[in-house]
C-alpha cells in the first residue's frame, strides 16, 4: 500500500503550464533553457545578418532606413539614428549572444540536463533555486529589448556603447534610460547565473552518487564545477562595477568620471576581470561536452583524463589573472604589460594539453563519423585558429597594431562562435535522442554542418586580413579599399544564416517524424550514465542511486 | 644641368610620396601596411615570425586530425585500443608549447620594450585631443599652433584641392592633415575632452587610447615623406566612424615653411605644402 502511493507520487508529473512555469525538475528546467537559447540565438544572428548586410559595400546601406522604420526619423536625422543604431546592434548581438544564447545553453540547458545524470544524482541540489535561475532569464532580456526602443544618446535610442560599456560613453556619452536598463538586465541576468553556478557546485560536491569520486567524475561535470567557480567569483565584479556605472550615472557618484577625481579606466579593469573569466565560461563547458563526444566516437576512454581536468582548473586559474590584456593601449605602464604578455601566454599550455589529448583520444580508436563527431572535430581545428591568433594577440607589442580592429573579431569569433557554437551544436546532435526519444536526420544534420563550416569560415577568415591592413572594429562604413573582404565576410554570413534554418528545420522533421532513438543510439562507446537510462529519461531518474565501480 | 637635376630630386620625392601613397589599405590586402617607421618594421617582423610557428602548428593539428579520421576509421580499425595514458607524450606536449612559447617570447619583449624606448629625445610635441567626433592637434613649440582636424566632407573636396580620391581616399582624407618632418623623433601627448577615442597610425605602428583626464604618451619616427592614414580606433559613439587621423610627413624645408606659414594662414600653408608634395606625385606620375 504504502509502496503504491509511492510509486504514483513519483510518476505524478504536473500538468500544462504548471509543469513549466513552476518546474523544478532540471530536465524540464534544462529543455526551457535550451528553447530560451535557440530564440534568443535567433535573435543575436539576425542582428548579425543586418551589420553584414550593412558591411556588405561601402556607404551606408541599409541602417538609415531600419532607423527611419523603426523610430519614424526621415532624412539627416535618420542617418544619424541609423549610425546609432548599428552600434546598438553590435552591442545587443554581443548581450544577447554571450548572456541569452551560449550561456543559457551550455550551463542552463545542457548542463541542467546532463550534470545530475551523469553523476548520478536525481535532480539539482536546490531544484526551486533552479526555477528562479531560468525565470530571472526572461525579464533581463525583456528588459534589454525594450533599452533598444528607448532614447540612449540625442538623437539615438538603444546601448550604443559596445557589450564592454566603457565610461565615459556609457555613461555622460548616452545620458537616456537605455543604458539603465541594459544595466538592470545584466544585473538580472548575473544573479540568475551567480544561483545556477551556487546550484551546480553544490550538487556536483554533495550528490554525487556512491563510488564517483572527484576523479571518476565525468569531463563535462568537471567542466562545468569549473565554469560555476569562475561564474561565482567573476560575476559579482561584474556586479559591483555596473552598479557604480549606475550611480555614477543617475546618484551624481564619480567612479569614472575624471572631473570628480574618477577613472574610467578603473571600469576597465572591473569589467576585464569579469570579462576574462566570462570567455572561459562561454568555452569550458565545450570542452567537456567534445571530450565525451569524441571518447564516444572514439569508442575509447579519454586520453590523459587528469590533465583533462587539471588542464581546465589550470585555464580557469589564470583565467583569472589576465585581464589587462584587453587593456594593452589604455596606457597601461611597460612591466604591467610584460606581466600580462607573460601570464596569457602561460594559458596556452594547457589549452594545447587538451588540443593533443583530443587527438591522442582519436588515435588508435575505431572512429565513426556520426553528427556529433563532425560538428566536435569541427570544433577542436576551429578552435586551434581562434587559439593560434589569441597567442599572437597576447604579445603587447603586436597587439598594438591589431588591438580594436578586425583581427580581433576574427579571433574572438573563431573561439566563441566556431568554437564554442560548434560545441552546442555538437551537444545538441550528441544529447538530442537522449532528451527527446527522436532520431534527428543525419542528412538534415550533416547538411547543417557543411553549410556552418563554410558560412562561418567565410564570414571569418577574410576578417583577418581587414584586421591586418588597419580596418577597425565598430565601425558602420569603411574606406573603400577594405570593400572586396567585407563583401566575401557578408556572403558567409547570408549563408551561415541559411545554415540556422536547416537546423530549425531538421529540429522540425525529427519531430514530426518521430524516429525512436532507443536509449543509446552511440554505441559501446557512450559510457556515460546518461546513457544507461531509457530515451527520454523518466520524468525522475536514479531513485535507485547507480553504483560505480 | 640644374633643371636635370631638379627633376631628379623631384622624381626622388613623388617616388617617396608615391610609395607613401601605399599608406592607406589597398584592395584586397592581406597584410599589414608598409611600414614607415622602424617599430612598425619590427611589429612586421615579428607578425610574419609568429607565422612560421602558428600556420605549421595549425597544419599540424588539422594534418592529425584527418589523419586519425582516415587511418582510425571503423572500417579500417574494427577494435579500439584502450590505452589512455602515455606519461612520456603528456610531456612533451606540455613542455614542448612552453620552448615554442619561450621562442615567441624574447623577440616579444624586445619589441614591446622597444615600443617605450625611444632612441633619442623628441624634437616635436603634439598634443592631439579626440572629441566627438574630430581631432584637436596643439603643436607644443615655443609658439604653439593648434588646429582642428575632421574628416573631409566630400562636398569640399573642390574647394580643398583634394579631389584625387586616390591620395584623398573617402573617410581617411582630412581638412587639416598633421604635418611633420621625416627622420624627427615625434612625441604625441593623447587625450579625449568626452569619451574615450583611440589614436591609431597603422603604418607608424602606434595606437592608444584617448581617455578624459588622462595623457597617454606616444612617439614615432618616421623614415619615409608620404601622406599616412589612420581611424579611430576606440567605439566612440554615432561617428566613430568618421574620424579619421592623417600625418603628411616631409622634409626639413617643407616643414619649416609650413610651420612657419601655419601660425597666420593654415589654410593657405597647406594648400602650398600640397602644390609641392602632390605636384611633385604628379611630375612622376607624368615621367613614368
Amino acid at each position: 500500500m504504502a509502496g503504491a502511493a509511492a510509486h504514483d507520487h513519483h510518476d505524478h508529473k504536473p500538468k500544462g503550464w504548471v509543469r513549466w512555469v513552476y518546474s523544478t525538475n532540471h530536465k524540464d528546467i534544462g529543455t526551457l533553457y535550451l528553447i530560451f537559447a535557440i530564440m534568443a540565438g535567433c535573435v543575436g544572428g539576425f542582428l548579425s545578418v543586418m551589420m553584414r548586410w550593412e558591411l556588405a559595400e561601402p556607404g551606408i546601406q541599409i541602417f538609415h532606413g531600419l532607423a527611419s522604420m523603426v523610430y519614424g526619423v526621415e532624412g539627416d536625422a535618420a542617418v544619424d539614428a541609423g549610425k546609432s543604431m548599428f552600434n546598438a546592434f553590435t552591442t545587443a548581438h554581443g548581450l544577447v549572444m554571450i548572456f541569452f544564447m551560449v550561456m543559457p545553453a551550455l550551463i542552463g540547458g545542457f548542463a541542467n540536463w546532463m550534470v545530475p545524470i551523469m553523476i548520478g544524482a536525481p535532480d539539482m541540489a536546490f531544484p526551486r533555486m533552479n526555477n528562479i535561475s531560468f525565470w530571472l532569464l526572461p525579464p533581463a532580456f525583456i528588459l534589454l529589448v525594450i533599452s533598444a526602443f528607448m532614447p540612449s544618446a540625442p538623437g539615438a535610442h538603444g546601448v550604443g556603447g559596445g557589450w564592454t560599456i566603457y565610461p565615459p560613453l556609457s555613461t555622460s556619452g548616452q545620458p537616456g534610460p537605455a543604458m539603465d536598463l541594459a544595466i538592470l538586465s545584466l544585473h538580472i541576468a548575473g544573479a540568475s547565473s551567480i544561483l545556477g553556478a551556487i546550484n551546480f557546485i553544490t550538487t556536483i560536491f554533495n550528490m554525487r552518487a556512491p563510488g564517483m569520486t572527484l576523479h571518476k567524475m565525468p569531463l563535462f561535470a568537471w567542466s562545468v564545477l569549473i565554469t560555476a567557480f569562475l561564474l561565482l567569483l567573476s560575476l559579482p565584479v561584474l556586479a559591483g562595477g555596473i552598479t557604480m556605472l549606475l550611480t555614477d550615472r543617475n546618484f551624481g557618484t564619480t567612479f569614472f568620471a575624471p572631473e570628480g577625481g574618477g577613472d574610467p579606466i578603473l571600469f576597465q579593469h572591473l569589467f576585464w576581470f569579469f570579462g576574462h573569466p566570462e570567455v572561459y565560461i562561454l568555452i569550458l563547458p565545450g570542452f567537456g561536452i567534445v571530450s565525451h563526444i569524441v571518447s564516444t566516437f572514439s569508442r575509447k576512454p579519454i586520453f590523459g583524463y587528469l590533465g583533462m581536468a587539471y588542464a581546465m582548473v589550470a585555464i580557469g586559474a589564470v583565467g583569472f589573472v589576465v585581464w589587462a590584456h584587453h587593456m594593452y593601449t589604455t596606457g597601461l605602464s611597460l612591466d604591467t604589460q610584460r606581466y600580462f604578455v607573460f601570464a596569457t601566454m602561460v594559458i596556452a599550455v594547457p589549452t594545447g594539453v587538451k588540443i593533443f589529448s583530443w587527438i591522442a583520444t582519436m588515435w588508435g580508436g575505431s572512429i565513426t563519423m556520426k553528427t556529433p563527431m563532425l560538428w566536435a572535430i569541427g570544433f577542436i581545428f576551429l578552435f586551434t585558429v581562434g587559439g593560434v591568433t589569441g597567442v599572437q594577440l597576447a604579445n603587447a607589442g603586436l597587439d598594438r597594431s591589431l588591438h580594436d580592429t578586425y583581427y580581433v573579431v576574427a579571433h574572438f569569433h573563431y573561439v566563441l562562435s566556431l568554437g564554442a557554437v560548434f560545441a552546442i551544436f555538437a551537444a545538441w546532435y550528441y544529447w538530442f535522442p537522449k532528451m527527446t526519444g527522436y532520431m534527428y536526420s543525419a542528412a538534415i544534420a550533416n547538411t547543417h554542418f557543411w553549410v556552418t563550416f563554410v558560412g562561418v569560415n567565410l564570414v571569418f577568415f577574410p576578417q583577418h586580413f581587414l584586421g591586418l591592413a588597419g580596418m577597425p572594429r565598430r565601425y558602420i562604413d569603411y574606406p573603400d579599399a577594405f570593400a572586396g573582404w567585407n563583401m566575401v565576410s557578408s556572403y558567409g554570413s547570408y549563408i551561415s544564416a541559411v545554415g540556422v534554418l536547416i537546423f530549425l528545420f531538421g529540429v522540425f522533421e525529427a519531430f514530426s517524424k518521430k524516429r525512436v532513438a532507443g536509449a543509446n543510439p552511440w554505441g559501446d562507446g557512450a559510457t556515460t550514465l546518461e546513457w544507461q537510462l531509457p530515451s527520454p529519461p523518466p520524468f525522475h531518474q536514479w531513485e535507485q542511486l547507480p553504483k560505480i565501480k | 644641368m640644374r633643371k636635370i637635376f631638379a627633376s631628379a630630386v623631384a622624381a626622388t620625392a613623388s617616388l617617396a610620396s608615391v610609395a607613401a601613397y601605399a599608406a592607406q589599405p589597398t584592395p584586397w590586402q592581406t597584410t599589414f601596411q608598409p611600414a614607415a617607421t622602424g617599430i612598425m618594421e619590427q611589429i612586421t617582423w615579428f607578425e610574419h615570425y609568429t607565422l612560421w610557428f602558428i600556420v605549421p602548428i595549425t597544419l599540424f593539428v588539422l594534418f592529425l586530425l584527418a589523419y586519425c579520421i582516415w587511418r582510425f576509421r571503423a572500417s579500417a580499425n574494427p577494435v579500439p585500443s584502450r590505452t589512455s595514458h602515455n606519461t612520456l607524450i603528456e610531456v612533451v606536449w606540455t613542455v614542448g608549447p612552453v620552448v615554442i612559447l619561450l621562442f615567441l617570447a624574447i623577440p616579444s619583449f624586445q619589441l614591446l620594450t622597444a615600443q617605450y624606448s625611444p632612441p633619442e629625445e623628441a624634437k616635436l610635441t603634439i598634443k592631439a585631443t579626440a572629441n566627438q567626433w574630430n581631432w584637436d592637434y596643439e603643436y607644443q613649440n615655443a609658439e604653439p599652433l593648434s588646429f582642428n582636424s575632421a574628416m573631409l566632407a566630400e562636398g569640399d573636396r573642390a574647394a580643398a584641392g583634394k579631389e584625387d580620391k586616390g591620395a584623398y581616399p573617402r573617410l581617411l582624407a582630412v581638412d587639416n592633415e598633421v604635418v611633420v618632418s621625416v627622420g624627427t623623433l615625434v612625441r604625441v601627448l593623447v587625450t579625449a575632452s568626452d569619451v574615450i577615442h583611440a589614436f591609431a597610425m597603422p603604418a607608424f605602428g602606434v595606437k592608444t587610447d584617448a581617455v578624459p583626464g588622462r595623457i597617454n604618451e606616444i612617439w614615432f619616427k618616421a623614415d619615409k615623406e608620404g601622406l599616412y592614414y589612420g581611424q579611430c580606433s576606440e567605439l566612440c559613439g554615432k561617428d566613430h566612424a568618421y574620424m579619421p587621423i592623417a600625418i603628411r610627413v616631409v622634409t626639413d624645408a617643407q616643414y619649416n615653411t609650413w610651420l612657419a606659414a601655419a601660425k597666420s594662414d593654415l589654410p593657405g600653408a597647406n594648400k602650398a605644402l600640397m602644390a609641392e608634395t602632390d605636384g611633385a606625385a604628379k611630375v612622376a606620375a607624368a615621367g613614368n
